[in-house]
């Protein structure tokens, strides 16, 4: 068993997560609280640190930013921080519509440089993997032929603008069903996701606190 | 209440004790199955297998302690095949709570292996909005990253002499447990044309398949199983191969549990079907 | 001033970054390069804010005593001693790094392992073959839970394994793929929207 202050309080707050299993009590509120609180410390410390001091306050002092020489790099700089305290005027019931052109910035910066690659990355490149030409020589080629009938039921399925019935209702049936597979696939990969992470727990408590296995 | 309508309103506690029980077991009585290699994981172990002694490999990494049961032991064993084979490697974090854990991880791994930091290896460290910094990484890693995680310049550190961009590495291999894959997808492999290989938990292993199929990446490795994998690919078993035995045990008993669960539900429904 | 500005900032700029995937022109370059550091910067201040929401949501449960305002306190506490550690010594310092790996890594990780519990009790009372597409997903679902590990190649003699590779590699992938493409044209058509201001629910309301 692990003689180490650290082990035992990481093991202790190990059971007392678990005691939720249980039911809900005071031990395991008390550790989410804790959780978030820590979690939210820990945030503050990186983001200040690793990133403010190191794209901001660092070449602020130094006078001089390596992407745009000179004082107007210096502006340049200055400007984003001085849109992000403009965040700030949400607490204040009377100038919280300030906020918004910091976030309007953001969202048309994040917009701006995402529609083209959106379009290319989401569709065209996916039409283009689906569009290959099958000569049945192989069992790929079988392979990609279904993906082909699977993509164009699968967005049959999703096509509300008309009614499913007929021709269009059976492809649209074929489609759930091969979206079915895609949601099975998807719980069967999810239970071993989950069922992982209790593993690296429970190896945790046996091995680093318990010392029954090696 | 008969056996079949208890079994259909079990307790839950119990399936807990079970799941539980089910983990602890095969970690006492040891055993050990053998582990097929995957298309995909030995995607990746080929591709960084024929690079370059010195190339540089990119490895971002975007997960934090909820996840390092599945991503640990494979960052483990991707660094330690990069480092058997001489590449050197440029790592980051852009997940803000798990920036210790991995500079640990890799702190860890480079003493196990010998590496000197700034000659083998550097690590980056922290930034917020992983869009934003890929497309600057893309362009220069020192307008997003002047300085390494220690605050140390880039430009002093010997392994970044004449690494400017993407375009001087031979692969990014992200390892992570967050939507930060599509940016690698969307803003890296998209605008820069780098070979992209990723590293994900299960739960997200699934939706990337497709663009494995519209060679957007090289390979992916999928959770615990794609880590035992790999280590089986360097031949260095570690806590993922281990973990296979327990993971297939309690694989085992929730199918039973399900098969079960929908026995019982078929007695019911035949039997109330005879009832009416 | 209220909501044409902020529409009018989301369009300028929304144009320019559009604009500069097809102007290749070291102006354009430049201006992709400040913007990329520009969001970096603004995320920074908008982290903060949601740190600061979070002290003033748990100082007026302390200042009201609402219930369970006691954890709050522990929240609090928690939040001021780590950030104080990591701010006065450092984020390498041992203090700061021992707060890390015994109080924040076991719970985050914890929390994260209960799922598997409660995923299996889901597994067990939900999947129920009751129609032919939950059958299907029931199927699909076990077909991967036993492919994926090395047991269900054991049982099986590698047909597990098998089936659960051509699930994920075909039908998975078309299922994906499909929902992909719809996801990737509504991501467009919301994105020009907010581009146009048709879309302004981000700004909140007056």
């Amino acid at each position: 068993m692990s003689t180490d202050p650290g082990i035992w309080l990481a093991a202790i707050l190990t059971l007392c997560i678990f005691s939720f299993l249980y039911k809900d009590n005071p031990f395991y509120k008390f550790v989410e609280h804790l959780s978030v609180g820590v979690s939210a410390g820990y945030w503050l410390v990186i983001i200040i640190r690793q990133s403010l001091k190191q794209t901001f306050l660092d070449p602020l002092i130094q006078g001089q930013w390596q992407l745009v020489p000179g004082k107007l790099g210096i502006f340049l700089l200055i400007f984003p921080a001085f849109m992000g305290i403009l965040l700030f005027t949400r607490f204040s019931n009377k100038w919280a519509y300030i906020a918004r052109y910091p976030i309007a910035m953001l969202w048309g910066i994040g917009v701006g440089a995402s529609i083209p690659l959106s379009l290319q990355n989401y569709i065209i490149r996916q039409l283009q993997a689906t569009m290959v030409p099958i000569t049945f020589n192989s069992w790929e080629d079988v392979g990609s032929l279904f993906i082909a009938i699977g993509v164009i039921t699968g967005l049959v399925y999703f096509y509300f603008s008309k009614e499913h019935k007929g021709a269009f209702g059976g492809a649209a049936k074929v489609g759930i069903w091969i979206l079915m597979i895609g949601f099975g696939s998807t719980f069967g990969f999810t239970v071993m996701a989950r069922v992982s992470l209790l593993i690296g727990r429970v190896i945790f408590l046996m091995k680093d606190w318990l010392g029954i296995i090696s | 209440m008969g056996i079949f309508e208890k079994i259909i309103k079990l307790d839950r506690r119990i399936i807990f004790l079970v799941i539980f029980l089910s983990v602890i077991f095969p970690l006492i009585f040891k055993v050990n199955i053998p582990i097929n290699i995957t298309p995909e994981v030995r995607n990746v172990y080929n591709l960084i297998e024929n690079l370059p002694e010195g190339s540089v490999i990119v490895v971002p990494c975007e997960y934090a302690p909820d996840t390092m049961a599945e991503l640990e032991p494979m960052l483990y064993a991707v660094l330690r095949h990069c480092w058997e084979k001489n590449l050197r490697v440029v790592a980051c974090g852009f997940y803000v709570t798990g920036v210790t854990l991995i500079e640990q991880e890799i702190k860890y791994m480079a003493k196990q292996m010998n590496k000197k930091y700034g000659k083998d290896y550097i690590f980056l460290g922290y930034r917020p909005y992983p869009a934003a910094v890929i497309n600057s990484m893309g362009e220069d890693f020192r307008q997003s990253f002047p300085t390494d995680y220690y605050g140390t310049p880039l430009d002093s550190l010997p392994m970044m002499r004449g690494v400017k961009n993407f375009n001087d590495t031979k692969l990014v291999l992200t390892i992570n447990a967050t939507s930060g894959v599509d940016y690698w997808v969307l803003f890296g492999h998209e605008r820069y044309g780098f070979p992209l290989a990723i590293g994900v938990t299960a739960v997200m292993a699934a939706d990337y398949y497709h663009y494995l199929n519209s060679g957007q990446i090289v390979g992916i490795i999928g959770g615990l199983k794609g880590a035992a994998e790999y280590e089986s690919l360097v031949h260095h078993k570690g806590l993922a191969t281990m973990g296979m035995s327990i993971q297939s045990f309690v694989h085992l008993v929730i199918v039973l549990f399900i098969i079960i669960g929908n026995i019982a539900y078929f007695v019911i429904r035949k039997r109330k079907g005879i009832n009416r | 001033m209220k909501r044409e500005l902020p529409i009018a900032i989301t369009f300028i700029c929304a144009f320019i970054l559009t604009l500069q995937y097809f102007i290749p022109h070291r102006s354009f370059e430049i201006m992709y390069e400040i913007s990329n550091i520009w969001i970096q910067i603004i995320g920074v201040f908008a982290m903060i804010l949601g740190i600061i929401s979070l002290i003033m949501l748990h100082w007026e449960k302390i200042k009201h005593k609402k219930e369970n305002w006691g954890f709050s306190i522990v929240t609090l506490a928690s939040l001021v001693g780590m950030s104080l550690v990591g701010l006065i010594a450092s984020e390498n310092s041992p203090v700061f790094e021992w707060l890390y790996n015994f109080i924040l890594a076991p719970i985050s990780a914890t929390m994260f392992a209960l799922l598997a519990f409660f995923i299996a009790s889901a597994a067990y009372r939900a999947f129920r073959a009751r129609t032919v597409v939950a059958t299907i997903l029931l199927l699909a679902a076990v077909i991967v839970m036993l492919g994926r590990v090395p047991i269900g190649s054991l049982i099986s003699f590698g047909i597990f394994p098998k089936m659960a590779e051509i699930l994920v590699n075909y039908p998975n992938v078309a299922a994906k793929r499909a929902i992909f493409m719809g996801v990737g044209l509504g991501a467009a058509a919301t994105a020009l929207k907010v581009m146009l201001g048709i879309e302004r629910s981000y700004m909140g309301s007056d």
